[in-house]
């Protein structure tokens, strides 16, 4: 009876199934998405439904420069400002009207930064906001153009003004030229700055390079969302130049309220209602 | 450019054998030696008057190129130097100071390089820290109240990447520069004799008058930095440098930069007495341009000079 415990098991052959042409499941895509910080699964729709918020962990995804204007601005109040500029190609950087036009399309916008007028809790102000789904929301020379003509705006009608900063820095592909916006950006910050009135930068993931380096940094109010990465240099950049790790929370929006570099960590949710106050506070005596 | 440097050795090579030989066998061979001399010269001329982008970049780079104390000694007098900027510490990346250019007193701002690997150390190869470019604004605002004209010398590969730069705040210091440069009531002359780099530049970049000296480079990035986040490869920096237009030639079609600034032939190093004088002659004509500016005019023209950078229409 044991002899035939330890009995040589018999084999069946079968021939590999093939995978050449498996059969695809009808799932559509892009309807999930997981949340980079709890790793959770999220139904998509239910993530527009939330201000762009994990419904588990409260992770703030990004937000596009429409749903922001459309979640701080008070309903019908938003004028657009110089909608009609177009981005030209000044070092013919290989390819790049190409990768305009098709950032157009990706994004669903002309540029990387929308301005206008509106009111935001009843409150007239100029308002900027930058959109990173744009060439990383990166700042050439209608980016800086349009930022400019609105603290110009702004100044002229001695209104304050809010912008939204979203941004991996200044647009490589037009080199020089976009390094000088953050000269012209600063002095028309200077400009309103010096007629007294008040300019709020919200800085949202990300904030990085020339645009950190120029008018994000210069608000008599800097306001930041929670977790969003702000910096000079990218992270990446900064760990191949001291070939180290960096440690956990570094640059992000509480590393710097930590280092005094901002003067609050706001929830989206609470967002509006916060600039709102900080509009009210300031509103200029007649 | 390295082809080209092998063959002007070689034909220098040849040159000193010529002399050597009409020497020790007294045959006067002076004219033939004025002849290749002659050419040879020809061909430096022709050869630095058509370098490429990058060669610009080594030249603008070179180890023996005049840094900001080098002119200070030869175009100033009676310098001082100044440290600090009354925050942190003082970083020896940007060094300014006061002195007379003649008889007039003046603000000297610049980016420092060494000279070697130990002064590199020290001086971290010309990349400034938040407290570099505090210091600067605060000379910068010390030259406003005693009414003093601010010279600034650009030579910065960039501003420093690094933990203690993001701790400190390297972002807003830089942006506090481009803001109250762009409103400080005194003349400011920029002057890019080696790497303008980014950011880190442009910080002592807003000015009335921006020169630059004919070989030096002044771009968004460096072109391994460039080349790095379009393309993912920092090796193709040259391809970079061939596209970026970071060449004074460039900006001064571009609009960007007022005048360039002549060196002697074969790059600064080779004679800083002569390119000092050169620069000093450029100094004297701006400040003498601006001389009876009303305050009002001259930051309405400062604004206006970047008011108007940018390539864009209307659709």
């Amino acid at each position: 009876m044991l002899n035939g415990l330890f009995k040589k098991t018999k084999y069946v052959t079968t021939s590999a199934p093939s995978y050449e042409n498996p059969p695809i499941p009808n799932i559509p895509n892009g309807m999930w998405i997981k949340c980079s910080s709890c790793e959770k699964i999220v139904y998509k729709k239910d993530l527009e439904d939330n201000n762009k918020l994990c419904p588990y962990c409260g992770f703030h995804f990004r937000m596009g420069a429409k749903d922001r204007i459309e979640l701080i601005v008070d309903k019908d109040t938003f004028i657009e400002l110089d909608e009609d500029l177009l981005t030209l190609n000044p070092l013919n950087y290989p390819e790049y009207e190409d990768k305009i036009r098709s950032q157009e399309e990706k994004a669903g916008i002309k540029e990387a930064v929308i301005t206008g007028i509106g009111k935001v809790c009843g409150e007239e102000t100029v308002i900027c906001v930058m959109d990173s789904n744009f060439l990383m929301g990166s700042m050439g020379s209608v980016v800086g153009e349009k930022i400019t003509r609105a603290v110009e705006e702004a100044t002229k009608r001695r209104f304050p003004i809010v912008i939204f900063c979203s941004s991996g820095g200044a647009r490589m592909q037009e080199g020089i030229f976009s390094l000088m916006q953050m000269a012209k950006t600063s002095s028309a910050i200077a400009r309103h700055d010096d007629e007294g009135l008040l300019y709020i930068s919200v800085l949202t993931d990300p904030t990085t390079g020339g645009v950190t380096a120029s008018f994000a940094m210069l608000g008599d109010i800097i306001l930041a969302e929670v977790g969003a990465l702000i910096g000079f240099a990218g992270p990446r950049v900064i760990e191949q130049t001291i070939k180290q790790k960096l440690p956990e929370g570094f640059q992000r929006a509480e590393f710097l309220l930590e280092h005094g570099f901002i003067d609050k960590v706001v929830k989206r949710d609470f967002l509006k209602e916060t600039i709102g106050n900080i509009l009210h506070l300031h509103k200029e005596v007649e | 450019m390295e082809k080209l440097n092998k063959d002007l050795e070689t034909l220098e090579n040849q040159l000193q054998a010529l002399k050597e030989f009409s020497n020790i066998h007294e045959v006067d061979l002076s004219k033939e030696i004025k002849v290749i001399e002659q050419k040879l010269m020809g061909l430096k001329r022709e050869a630095y008057s058509n370098l490429t982008p990058w060669d610009k970049v080594g030249l603008a780079r070179h180890g023996e190129r005049p840094t900001t104390f080098d002119y200070i000694d030869k175009i100033f007098g009676d310098f001082i130097e100044f440290h600090g900027d009354r925050n942190f510490s003082d970083d020896p990346s940007i060094v300014g100071g006061i002195a007379f250019l003649e008889d007039i007193p003046v603000t000297i701002i610049g980016h420092q390089k060494g000279r070697n690997t130990k002064e590199n150390i020290k001086r971290n190869f010309g990349m400034p820290h938040p407290e570099g470019y505090r210091k600067a604004l605060r000379l910068m605002k010390q030259a406003e109240k005693f009414k003093r004209p601010i010279i600034c010398f650009i030579d910065t590969p960039g501003a420093f990447c690094g933990l203690g730069a993001e701790e400190r705040g390297q972002g807003e210091a830089i942006a506090l520069n481009l803001m109250e440069m762009s409103r400080i009531k005194t003349p400011i002359i920029s002057i890019v004799i080696g790497e303008g780099g980014s950011g880190g530049a442009l910080a002592l970049g807003v000015g009335d008058k921006i020169y630059m000296l004919e070989h030096s480079i002044y771009s968004i990035l460096s072109p391994e930095g460039f080349a790095a986040i379009l393309w993912k490869d920092s090796s193709k920096a040259k391809e970079a440098a061939d596209i970026m237009k970071i060449t004074a030639k460039d900006l001064k079609e571009f609009k960007i930069i007022d005048e360039i600034i002549p060196e002697p032939l074969e790059g600064a190093h080779k004679d800083i007495g002569e390119i000092s004088n050169e620069i000093k002659g450029f100094i004297k004509k701006g400040l003498d341009e601006m001389k009876n500016k009303s305050v009002q005019d001259l930051l309405q023209d400062r604004y206006r000079k970047f008011r108007n950078i940018g390539e864009y229409e209307k659709r």
